[in-house]
C-alpha cells in the first residue's frame, strides 16, 4: 500500500470505499494513478463479520445522527434512521443483497417516456443505453453476475419456490433466481454461496461481491493506493481558480488533517455526498460546491419499497438461503393503463427473526402482532423495488439545529411522496397479495417501508447544467476536477437495484478521468 | 466446578445469539467480562451471594423450562436475573407489560426477564430513563400484573402515546426476539456459517409446491 504525503498535490482523493469509490480506486490505481481513499468506517473481514443480527447492524451501519421530514412512512416508522447504509471499508457493498438488474433503455429516457408528470423533476439521462450497456457487460463480468456470460443461476430456495408458484399462477413469465453478484460456484478468489441467509450481516464465504475483498485489496496491491480508515471528510477546499485542491478530514484520533489533491471524487452515498458538498460552502461558492444551480441534494430518490408477507399452513423456513435470490420482472415496464408511470420489480426477501419483528412488520402490539410472529416458520416474503418520481423538494439539506461530534450540521432527509409513488406501491402490493393468495396464503401482511437502502440522484447527471450537478461522466458542471462517483450521480432511479449501475458508471468514469489526466485537461 | 469463563465460552459455542446473554453483566459479581447475566440459582448462591445482595435492588426469578436453551446450560432448576435500578416488584410489573405487548403464552419467562434486565440496565445508566420507567409503572393501576389480559390491554391502550409505553414496546420487540429462547421457540435457526450454511440443511426442502425448473433456478454447487 502506498503512503502519500499530505502535501502531495498529484494525488486523486476518493471519499468513500463502496461500490463507486472502491471500484474507482481500483481502476485508477491499476492505471498507475496515485489515489488516497478516505473511508469513515473501520475495516472488517470475513472472519470479523458478526452473525448476531443486532451486533452486525452496529458493526456495519452508518449511525451518525440524521433528521428527516415529509410524509413518507419512514419518517413515522423509523424516525431516527431515515436511511440504512454502511460505514465500513467496502461501504454498502458489505451489507447489500447483491441483486444486479440493469436499467432498461426506456428508463434512461424517463422524462420523455413518462411525459413529464406534474410535480416531478424528471430528466433524461445524458447517456444512451447503448453506451451504458458496454459498461454493464464489463461490470457483470467483474462481479460474476448470475445468468450472464454463462454463469449459472443460484438454486431455488424454499422462499423462492413459494414466489415462483404464486407468480406462475398469475401468469408471470419473467421469474427466476435473479441476476445476482453471488457466486453459484467459486470464482475470482471468492467462495460459493452456501445459502446462509446472512447476506446483510456480511457474507462470511465472500460469495457475494464486495469491494472490501475484491477491488480494494487489488488496488492496494498496485502500490498506488493509500487507504485511510476511520477518516471522515468534513470539507473540500478550492483555490482562487475555483478548482478543488484539498480534502479536510478527521482521522482515527479525531485530529483534523488536510490532504492535497489534484482532483476529488465524492462517493459517500447520496446523503453524505450531498452533505459534504453543502458543508464545503465558501465565499466563492456560498451555496456549497457544484451548487451554482441549486441542484445539490435535490431530486433525492430512494425507490418505492415495502415488505409483503404471506402466512401459509405449512413451513417455508424463509431465512434459509440467499436473502434476495428471486425476482419477478414482468412489471418492469411503463404501462400507463396501470394508473402510474414507471415499473417495479418484485424481489424475494427474508428477514432474520429479530429484524422481522423490528423492521418487517407494521407498527403493532398485542395478540394480533404476536400471532404473526408465532407463524414465523410458515411465512414467505417479498419486497417491492419500484421507480420513484424525483421531486425538487425531496432533498438533503443541512440541519443546523443538530450538530455532530465535530460541530457540523447533520443531514436532514425530506421526502413527500408523489401520487405516482403511492399508486405504484398500491399496485405492487395488490399483485404480490394475489400471488400469495393464489397458492393458499392464510393471510397476507403489508409491511412498512423500511429505512431507505437505495439512496440516489442527489447530485445527478444532466445534459442541461440547470437541471443537475454533473455531466455524463460524473464531472461536476461547475468544477472540472470535482467528480461524483456514487449513486448520487444517477439521473433517475429506474426500477433496478442500483449497485450494478454504480459500478458500470465508475468503470466508465475511471476511463474518462485517466484520459483527461493524460491530456492534462484536469 | 467450572469457572465462569468456561461457562460463558460454552454458552457462546452452543448458541448462535449468545451475545444477548453476554451483554448483560451481573453487577456486583466479580466475574470476567465474558461471564453471562443469567445464572442458575445454585451458581448465584455459590458464587457470591453476599456481594449480590449488597449491590442489587431487585431480582427476577423463575424455573428453567425443560428443552429451553437455558436448560442446556443450567445446572440447577431455577434462574435469576438481577436488577440494579428497579425493585423486584417493579420488575414483575414490567414483565406483565412486556407479556401484554408481545403475548406468547408458551414462551418462557426467562426470555421476558432478559428484556426487563436490558431496560433495568438503561435505567441504571440514565437518570431520566429510570424516572420515566418508574413513573410509568406508578401510573399503572395497582395489581396490574395480576389483572386479566383484557384489563392490561385496556390500560396500555390508553397510554399508547406515552414515552413509557413507546419505550416498553420498542425494548420488548427489539429484545425479546433476539433471545436464544425466542430463536428456539419460533424455530429460527440463526447463524449458519459454522454449520456449512443451509445448502445441505434444508434451504430447498419445501415439498408442498412444485419444484422450480432448472432454467429458472440453477444447479446445486455440491451434492450431499
Amino acid at each position: 500500500m502506498a503512503r502519500i504525503e499530505f502535501k502531495d498535490a498529484s494525488a486523486v482523493v476518493i471519499i468513500g470505499s463502496g461500490a463507486g469509490g472502491g471500484t474507482l480506486a481500483h481502476e485508477l490505481s491499476r492505471r498507475g494513478i496515485k489515489a488516497v481513499l478516505l473511508e469513515a468506517g473501520k475495516r472488517q473481514s470475513l472472519e470479523s463479520f458478526s452473525q448476531v443480527p443486532g451486533e452486525a447492524f452496529g458493526q456495519l451501519t452508518w449511525l451518525d445522527a440524521r433528521t428527516q421530514s415529509g410524509n413518507w412512512g419512514v419518517a413515522r416508522d423509523f424516525p431516527s434512521l431515515p436511511v440504512w447504509h454502511c460505514k465500513t471499508v467496502g461501504g454498502t457493498t458489505v451489507h447489500w443483497t447483491a441483486s444486479c438488474p440493469r436499467l432498461q433503455p426506456w428508463e434512461l429516457r424517463a422524462k420523455t417516456t413518462y411525459g413529464n408528470p406534474a410535480g416531478t423533476s424528471l430528466v433524461d439521462w445524458p447517456i444512451s443505453y447503448e453506451e451504458l450497456e458496454k459498461y454493464y457487460v464489463l461490470a457483470e463480468r467483474r462481479l460474476g453476475v448470475t445468468r450472464r456470460n454463462g454463469v449459472p443461476g443460484l438454486p431455488a430456495s424454499n422462499n423462492f419456490k413459494v414466489m415462483f408458484a404464486g407468480a406462475k399462477k398469475l401468469g408471470y413469465k419473467q421469474v427466476h433466481t435473479g441476476h445476482m453478484a453471488i457466486n453459484p460456484r467459486p470464482f475470482d478468489g471468492r467462495g460459493f454461496c452456501i445459502q446462509q441467509g446472512f447476506c446483510v450481516q456480511g457474507c462470511k464465504m465472500g460469495a457475494k461481491w464486495s469491494t472490501l475483498y475484491t477491488e480494494i485489496p487489488r488496488a492496494e496491491a498496485t502500490g498506488n493506493l493509500d487507504l485511510r480508515i476511520e477518516s471522515t471528510a468534513t470539507r473540500i477546499e478550492h483555490g482562487a481558480d475555483g478548482r478543488v485542491n484539498a480534502v479536510v478530514y478527521r482521522d482515527t484520533q479525531g485530529r483534523e488533517q488536510r490532504q492535497s489533491a489534484r482532483l476529488v471524487c465524492v462517493a459517500g452515498n447520496a446523503i453524505e455526498t450531498a452533505r459534504l458538498l453543502l458543508l464545503s460552502a465558501s465565499s466563492k461558492f456560498p451555496q456549497g460546491l457544484a451548487n451554482s444551480n441549486d441542484q445539490v441534494g435535490r431530486n433525492y430518490c430512494h425507490h418505492i419499497t415495502g415488505f409483503v408477507w404471506g402466512i401459509f399452513n405449512k413451513p417455508v423456513y424463509s431465512w434459509r438461503g440467499a436473502t434476495l435470490a428471486g425476482v419477478v420482472e414482468d412489471e418492469v415496464l411503463n404501462d400507463p393503463s396501470r394508473g402510474f408511470a414507471g415499473g417495479y420489480r418484485m424481489e424475494l426477501l427474508a428477514l432474520d427473526l429479530p429484524t422481522f419483528a423490528t423492521v418487517g412488520l407494521p407498527y403493532g402490539w398485542g395478540r394480533d402482532f404476536a400471532s404473526i410472529i408465532e407463524n414465523y416458520r410458515n411465512i414467505s416474503g417479498m419486497f417491492i423495488n419500484g421507480e420513484d418520481m424525483p421531486r425538487s423538494e425531496n432533498r438533503i439539506t443541512l440541519n443546523s439545529k443538530i450538530k455532530n461530534a465535530y460541530g457540523l450540521p447533520v443531514a436532514n432527509v425530506h421526502v413527500d411522496e408523489h401520487a405516482n409513488d403511492q399508486a405504484l406501491r398500491k399496485h405492487a402490493q395488490g399483485q404480490m397479495s394475489k400471488m400469495y393468495e393464489a397458492i393458499g396464503a392464510r393471510r397476507v401482511i403489508l409491511g412498512p417501508t423500511p429505512p431507505a437502502t437505495h439512496n440516489l440522484c442527489t447530485a445527478r447527471m444532466s445534459t442541461d447544467p440547470r437541471e443537475g450537478v454533473t455531466n455524463a461522466w460524473g464531472q461536476t458542471h461547475d468544477i472540472k476536477n470535482l467528480f461524483i462517483s456514487d449513486g448520487s450521480a444517477l439521473s433517475t432511479p429506474g426500477a433496478a437495484n442500483p449497485t450494478l449501475t454504480i459500478v458500470a458508471l465508475a468503470l466508465r468514469q475511471a476511463e474518462y478521468i485517466s484520459q483527461q489526466m493524460k491530456a492534462r485537461t484536469i | 466446578m467450572p469457572s465462569p469463563v468456561r461457562y460463558g465460552d460454552t454458552l457462546c459455542d452452543q448458541l448462535p445469539s449468545a451475545g444477548c446473554f453476554a451483554r448483560m453483566s451481573v453487577i456486583g459479581l466479580e466475574l470476567p467480562r465474558r461471564a453471562v447475566g443469567v445464572k442458575t440459582m445454585n451458581e448465584l448462591v455459590t458464587l457470591n451471594r453476599r456481594e449480590l445482595i449488597k449491590t442489587t435492588t431487585g431480582m427476577l426469578t423463575g424455573l428453567v423450562v425443560a428443552g429451553s436453551p437455558l436448560a442446556l446450560l443450567a445446572r440447577g432448576r431455577a434462574w435469576a436475573v438481577d436488577l440494579t435500578a428497579l425493585t423486584s416488584s417493579e420488575g414483575t410489573t414490567l414483565m406483565a407489560v412486556a407479556r401484554t405487548i408481545c403475548p406468547h403464552d408458551k414462551l418462557e419467562d426467562a426470555a421476558y426477564a432478559l428484556v426487563i434486565q436490558a431496560i433495568d440496565s438503561d435505567a441504571s445508566k440514565e437518570e431520566n430513563t429510570r424516572k420515566m420507567i418508574q413513573e410509568g409503572i406508578a401510573s399503572l393501576q395497582l395489581g396490574f400484573a395480576a389483572s386479566s389480559e383484557n384489563d392490561r390491554v385496556e390500560t396500555l391502550k390508553k397510554m399508547e402515546s406515552s414515552a413509557f409505553f413507546q419505550a416498553m414496546r420498542q425494548k420488548t420487540v427489539q429484545g425479546l426476539y433476539a433471545t436464544p429462547m425466542a430463536y428456539a421457540y419460533f424455530g429460527y435457526e440463526g447463524e449458519a456459517f459454522s454449520k456449512g450454511g443451509y445448502l445441505l440443511r434444508g434451504f430447498n426442502n419445501l415439498r408442498w409446491l412444485p419444484e422450480v425448473p432448472l432454467q429458472d433456478s440453477g444447479p446445486m454447487p455440491i451434492s450431499a
